[in-house]
């Protein structure tokens, strides 16, 4: 038990050094920095001096240490297209993202559990088949072609929600919050949806599954036996049982909302950490492209290993 | 007497397994087939059904310029079946060239992540030991970022390391390795697991008692074996990289607009959502969308078909 927790540790660091790496050798081997710093007039001097002042004249090794221990008391440098710091930046957007996520992820783990258990409880009926067919429809379908669809139907066509943008904001301390506007609340909306459907559907085949599952067991028949009503049936006793694989595969998505969460935020113009990575990727701005590779690994990596953690927690069989 | 049956040609022997019976009692793998042959034919012989090749700028007519759909021009009187961009480019030819580029990425990516995922998978599952740990490590760490994710990572760094002056030309390659790279690591599982079957097989053993070195037994002997379920999950992959392909192209950091492709044209017309050149946009997005949903259901088809076990 002890030994699997630590080689699992061991092996999420393992994963950050080595992406780290990565992030280090794109500083190290795209352009050399200290052409960007220094203007056409310079001399061999000028050049040493900064060389030898950055620490570029040192061994490689010795550099990427110094880069990982600057990073992780989150020191990426200073991006090249906008000349401020990119701890900086980031903070700014991240707010933006993290409210889009959360609302996505809410909207997608309420929804689709209803529907999931209407799915289940009606299973024949017209209605659940069409929502059913529906959602394979959905899960094929891109999701930026989701989000221009809805801004065709709701901005263009109906002129009910905005298109781009976050609306008006309110500053609290560091965080920019759009919850407190009507402006802010309604521009969440539709970006909200798309990034939220994909998983909406996967949360809904998931508890439509294991609900069948779980009424076809004796204790439900029994629970009907007894006279409960239909509804304590379902809710009290079938659907709690349902619940432990949801929220492990809740768990596992919420990484993938904030990746896929670029694909949205491009597409609404929403000005958080997704689209700023894409500005990078197109200016090849590499500080923030190194710093938004590292901190998405970061989360990724710990999302893994809590959930193996909690399986270990879990499961007794597991711990051997 | 001795009657002689002759024997059945190549055609009718196929016309008459399993697999083709599937697939003739299988409506939606008709239909599918059906409009992905359509779509990559017409792609592929994209000069002989367009009806102008949109990126010779000798062909083009500004006066053409946002023509709706099959109504005559104001300016010029030309008709096109799908209408023009703002450069009166006609959006059908548009089409058909970008398509090319979108089935050529995704083909290639394909191709590149199956030949990797195959080759690692192989000596994964045949050697063992250090080498499977350290493959198989690799792509568990992979699989827990979405590919989508890596490729756009991988075409970033990649972006960086190509010199300023190649980089439109290279964008197409540089999409197909990114695209490629993200998605072995499927391939690779699958082998892995039907080499650890074969790998104890007799004829395995034979081979080797006769002194054949690891290599040859590999791809001569287990490679042949464990293909099928390699074959599914390509067609899979394909509406997969597709796909892909197009959302990165979207997000502008795909294909560029010298070369677009299903998912460039997305994003041009994108932008006259609100200014009701509708056209634009409404093509190219119903173009990727049957020719995506047609790839994943006969990848569907074809694995039902292919696995009785599943049946």
């Amino acid at each position: 038990m002890l030994s699997y927790i630590i080689r699992r540790v061991f092996q999420s660091v393992l994963v950050l050094l080595i992406v780290g790496l990565v992030a280090f050798a794109m500083f190290t081997f795209i352009g050399d920095p200290i052409d960007n710093m220094l203007g056409q007039e310079r001399t061999q001097e000028d050049v040493e001096r900064l060389r030898e002042r950055l620490g570029l004249d040192q061994p490689f090794v010795v550099q990427y240490v110094k880069f990982i221990i600057s990073a992780a008391q989150g020191n990426f440098g200073v991006s090249y297209e906008q000349g401020r710091p990119v701890a900086d930046i980031l903070a700014e957007r991240a707010p933006a993202t993290l409210e889009l996520a959360a609302v996505s992820g809410l909207f997608a783990l309420s929804l689709g559990i209803v529907l999931g258990v209407f799915t289940a409880i009606r299973r024949n009926g017209f209605a659940a088949n069409l929502i059913m067919g529906t959602s394979l429809i959905g899960v094929s379908l891109p999701t930026f072609l989701i989000g221009i669809l809805l801004i065709y139907v709701f901005s263009v066509e109906l002129d009910w929600l905005p298109s781009f943008g976050r609306g008006e904001t309110v500053q609290i301390g560091g965080w920019t919050t759009g919850f407190l506007t009507g402006s802010g609340l309604r521009a969440l909306i539709l970006p909200a949806i798309t990034l939220g459907l994909y998983q909406m559907t996967l949360i809904m085949r998931l508890v439509r599954s294991e609900m069948l599952e779980v009424l076809r067991q004796d204790y439900v028949r029994f629970a009907r036996a007894r006279g409960l009503s239909e509804r304590a049936v379902t809710f009290r006793h079938a659907l709690k049982n349902t619940m432990v694989p949801v929220i492990t595969v809740t768990g596992l998505q919420l990484g993938s909302i904030i990746a896929f969460a670029i694909i949205t935020e491009t597409v609404f113009q929403w000005p958080g950490v997704g689209l700023l990575f894409i500005n990078a990727v197109q200016f090849v701005d590499i500080p923030v492209m190194a710093a938004y590779l590292m901190l998405i690994s970061l989360m990724f990596v710990a999302i893994n290993l809590a959930v193996d953690l909690l399986y270990v927690a879990i499961d007794p069989r597991l711990r051997t | 007497m001795t009657t002689v049956t002759k024997p059945k040609s190549r055609f009718a022997r196929f016309w008459d397994s399993d697999f083709a019976y599937n697939f003739r009692r299988s409506p939606v793998a008709m239909v599918s087939f059906a409009i992905v042959a359509i779509l990559v034919i017409s792609s592929m012989f994209a000069p002989l059904f367009a009806t102008m090749n949109p990126f010779n700028p000798a062909n083009l007519d500004l006066l053409n310029g946002f023509t709706p759909p099959g109504t005559p021009n104001d300016f010029t009187g030309e008709r096109f079946l799908m209408g023009t961009d703002d450069q009166g480019r006609d959006v059908y030819s548009t089409i058909l060239y970008g398509m090319r580029v979108s089935l050529f990425v995704g083909f290639a990516a394909v191709m590149l992540g199956m030949v990797i995922g195959v080759t690692m998978g192989l000596i994964s599952g045949y050697f063992g030991g250090w080498t499977d740990t350290i493959i198989m490590r690799v792509a568990d760490v992979q699989l827990t970022f979405p590919s989508i994710l890596v490729a756009m990572l991988i075409f970033g760094v990649a972006k960086g390391f190509t010199p300023v002056e190649y980089r439109d030309q290279l964008a197409i390659w540089v999409l197909i390795l990114a695209i490629g790279l993200s998605d072995w690591v499927q391939f690779a599982r699958v082998v892995r697991g039907a080499t650890l079957v074969e790998r104890n097989k007799e004829y395995v053993q034979a081979a080797r008692l006769m002194g054949r070195g690891a290599f040859p037994i590999l791809f001569r002997h287990i490679l042949p074996n464990v293909l099928s379920p390699v074959l599914v999950i390509a067609t899979i992959s394909l509406a997969l990289a597709i796909i892909a392909e197009a959302t990165l192209s979207f997000l502008g950091v795909g294909a560029p607009s010298t070369q677009p492709s299903l998912g460039t044209l997305i994003r041009i017309g994108q932008g006259y959502l609100f200014s009701g050149e509708w056209w634009i946009l409404f093509f190219p997005s119903v173009t990727l969308l049957a020719l995506a949903l047609s790839v994943n259901m006969l990848g569907d088809w074809l694995r039902d078909a292919l696995n009785p076990k599943l049946r």
